[in-house]
């Protein structure tokens, strides 16, 4: 076995960072193009948090979907430009006190870094450069004609697709998974973390604590440095 | 001393081993955190442990003589300059077990050398807990350690962990002719002078192997903590005869080449237990009425309580060591003069070798302060610590036959034996050969980014441990021929292990004695306290 034959897999959300897409979504939001338009949306993006809870709680899939529509309309030149300033106001802030050490030393055991997110491609692209991913599993927004359709390309990543992308990008670049390392939050990433052969807990929710102590499944801190 | 009840009892109270006749009493054996109390068949030899060598009687006095009067080397003092780099280096949480109590025989070390460095005008001073790959000692570990004082006034900046992972905190200072790696931590490297301050708790400890292998990182132990070291070591309590501790020497004469350092090496007595556990280092025989209405209570309160409140009781209560020896200087000539009176606390000769001997497995080892004695720890237990505990002949023959009392519970600790959990649930099942193991999958572990981030962020062992646990009982696994464990609350535990069960230690002696006969020869070291034989003959 070559080292190169194996990855670390980050999920973001809550992994590395301790915000989520709807920080993001909100920093977008907030930086309409004008005062009118700033107004509205925020309001419509308060107005949909229930909705948001509710969609999310119901099934992931239909969240993501329901919440990428509130794209629809906006520029991709404005999205990428915006997202420079995501990622310095919001995302580097907010990036966990351990992460960057624990990227480091799955990049130090010879692992490929990739990172696995829920969140557009363009929301997270900075903050992976930053974090020094070598690859980036991420949602990408359909734009037709320069503008946002709110409309992912299939398939969305998120839960058990998760699993699915890892599988084909292990297979593509010859990485075994069995090897690899997968690290998540979250209890909606189980497929992700039980397809590889080194899964581990980071700062997990309530649920995915509890399946981490059955499988005995190791569980890491980020939040402390 | 109790004044003996009758003349031909004397020798039961005098003499380190004693026969078991038929009106012997029953000895008290530990099981994890549960006591057992067992009849052993007439003319079992109990290998008692000698009683507690005096303390002495001022030992902030002692180590200002050590220091004075050091070994082949100039008095501390006069090593000390103006404006110098000084690092201090000492012993983690694994010496003494249980911990002393406060205290500390390092604070008082401190004490005594901290206003010295500071009169010299040495005011660059780092102390540096040498754990190499174990567990980081906590905050409260560590102000425990060293008293409020001392703790106040150096941490976190200047009181700090080991870190054998972090990447730009080690230097290798070259090889050994037997092309060992060394590698030392880059504060100590650069130091001006490195003063080692150690317990030296079993033979084992101290000397070469305190810069050398507790300031080092994953290759630098890597070069002796394998399975053919272990395997050559006759017994790795003793020195002279380790094929480890040959290793541990040569990278210890590379670090004295290159570094600057000043040992201060200790030592202390057995007395483990005392106040309302003091039965415990008494001989049965000796038992008053006191005595055993003690050993009733703990027995039944033990009965009644749930293993986390068992080991939270165990763990709580501190050792009443007294320290028994100091020595300064150069290394060498330093730990040859703790070894000696090392040796004298713990050293029973015998002249007989058994073909069966027993064993209680306590609740307590260097890697579980604080913490669950795992399966893998059982193991390190006996066929490591408690096997190794010998020197010259081991004290039972080729092939003979182990009994162990221990529940074997399969219960890790999550936070300080995370990479534990895999490797017995996932490898050992697979195979239990040292040399598959280690070929296979040391370096899946060591190298595993999840166990080196638990290591430097958490309180985890580091991810290659368990195998150095499992290496660690190589000499006594190649040497015995059978492994009873009596007492275990599972099959599955000691079935990965290789062990057989019993229910009770009868049980298990049958089934000894249907592999050594009718007159096998049965002996028992009745520890804790340690007790180590010596068969030179």
């Amino acid at each position: 076995m070559t080292d190169r034959e194996k990855a670390a897999f980050f999920d973001v959300d809550g992994t590395l960072v301790r915000t989520n897409i709807v920080h993001a979504f909100a920093f977008y939001a907030m930086n309409q193009g004008s005062l009118f338009g700033t107004a509205w949306k925020t309001a419509k993006t308060l107005l949909s948090v229930p909705l948001f809870m509710a969609a999310d709680r119901l099934d992931r899939k239909a969240f993501n979907e329901l919440f990428y529509s509130y794209y629809r309309g906006q520029s991709e030149d404005r999205l990428e430009t915006l997202a420079d300033e995501l990622f310095e106001d919001v995302l580097e802030p907010a990036i966990h006190p351990g992460s960057r050490r624990l990227v480091d030393e799955a990049r130090r055991a010879g692992c490929r870094i990739v990172f696995v997110t829920g969140a557009l491609d363009f929301t997270v692209r900075r903050l992976a450069a930053h974090l020094g991913a070598d690859d980036l599993i991420a949602n990408r927004m359909r734009f037709v004609q320069g503008h946002a359709t709110g409309q992912v390309v299939p398939p969305i990543i998120e839960g058990a697709h998760k699993a699915l992308v890892i599988r084909d990008w292990c297979v593509r670049s010859g990485v075994a998974l069995e090897h690899s390392f997968a690290y998540s939050d979250s209890f909606s990433d189980y497929p992700m973390l039980a397809v590889v052969g080194h899964p581990a807990a980071v700062n997990p929710d309530a649920r995915l604590a509890r399946v981490a102590r059955a499988y005995e499944w190791p569980i890491l801190r980020t939040t402390e440095a | 001393m109790r004044t003996p009840r009758s003349l031909e009892r004397f020798y039961e109270t005098t003499e380190q081993i004693v026969t078991t006749d038929t009106d012997s009493p029953p000895r008290v054996l530990f099981s994890g955190e549960d006591l057992l109390v067992e009849d052993l068949p007439v003319g079992t030899k109990i290998v008692f442990p000698k009683p507690p060598i005096e303390g002495l009687p001022n030992v902030k006095a002692a180590i200002r003589q050590a220091i004075n009067r050091p070994e082949e080397s100039p008095p501390l003092h006069a090593l000390l300059r103006p404006g110098m780099k000084v690092t201090i280096a000492l012993d983690d949480i694994s010496l003494p077990l249980p911990p002393m109590r406060t205290p500390d025989v390092r604070q008082q070390v401190l004490e005594v050398i901290l206003p010295l460095l500071a009169d010299s005008g040495v005011d660059d001073v780092h102390l540096v807990i040498a754990v190499c790959l174990h567990r980081h000692m906590t905050q409260g570990e560590m102000k425990r350690m060293v008293g409020a004082e001392i703790f106040d006034a150096f941490y976190p900046d200047r009181y700090y962990n080991h870190d054998a992972e972090d990447p730009d905190g080690l230097v290798v200072l070259g090889e050994t002719r037997h092309g060992e790696q060394v590698v030392v931590n880059r504060r100590a490297a650069e130091s001006d002078l490195v003063i080692y301050v150690n317990v030296n708790f079993v033979p084992m400890d101290g000397g070469h192997k305190s810069v050398g292998t507790g300031l080092t990182n994953y290759a630098g132990v890597k070069a002796h903590h394998t399975p053919e070291h272990i395997a050559k070591s006759d017994s790795y309590m003793d020195p002279e005869r380790s094929e480890m501790h040959r290793s541990i020497d040569r990278i210890g004469k590379v670090v004295d080449e290159h570094l600057n350092v000043f040992h201060i090496e200790t030592t202390v007595n057995n007395r483990m237990f005392d106040g309302p556990l003091d039965f415990l280092m008494k001989r049965e025989e000796a038992y008053g009425e006191v005595d055993r209405l003690k050993l009733a209570a703990m027995k039944a309160t033990l009965a009644r309580l749930p293993a986390a409140a068992k080991r939270k009781m165990f763990h709580a209560v501190p050792a009443a060591y007294d320290v028994i020896a100091v020595a300064a200087g150069k290394t060498e000539p330093t730990h040859a003069k703790i070894l000696k009176a090392s040796w004298a606390q713990y050293a029973v000769d015998v002249d007989f070798q058994a073909d069966v001997l027993v064993f209680g497995v306590p609740f307590i080892s260097p890697y579980n302060v604080n913490s669950i004695l795992n399966p893998l720890l059982v193991q390190v237990m006996a066929c490591g610590y408690f096997f190794n505990f010998y020197r010259g002949k081991p004290l039972l023959k080729k092939g003979g036959t182990l009994i162990l009392t221990h529940p074997c519970s399969d219960v890790f600790d999550p936070v300080h034996h995370p990479s534990y959990i895999e490797f017995f649930h996932r490898i050992l099942p697979e195979t239990r050969d040292s040399k598959v193991l280690e070929a296979k999958y040391e370096r899946e572990f060591a190298e595993n980014p999840t166990y080196v981030h638990l290591y430097r962020t958490g309180h985890a062992y580091h991810g290659a441990h368990p195998f150095f646990m499992w290496y660690w009982g190589e000499n006594g696994r190649q040497h015995m021929g059978r492994i009873i464990a009596v007492g275990a609350d599972n099959a599955h535990v000691p079935r990965i292990l290789g062990w057989d069960t019993a229910e009770t230690l009868a049980e298990a002696i049958d089934m000894a004695r249907s592999t050594h006969g009718r007159g096998a020869e049965i002996a028992m070291m009745h520890h804790p306290p340690i007790v180590m034989t010596q068969n030179l003959g």
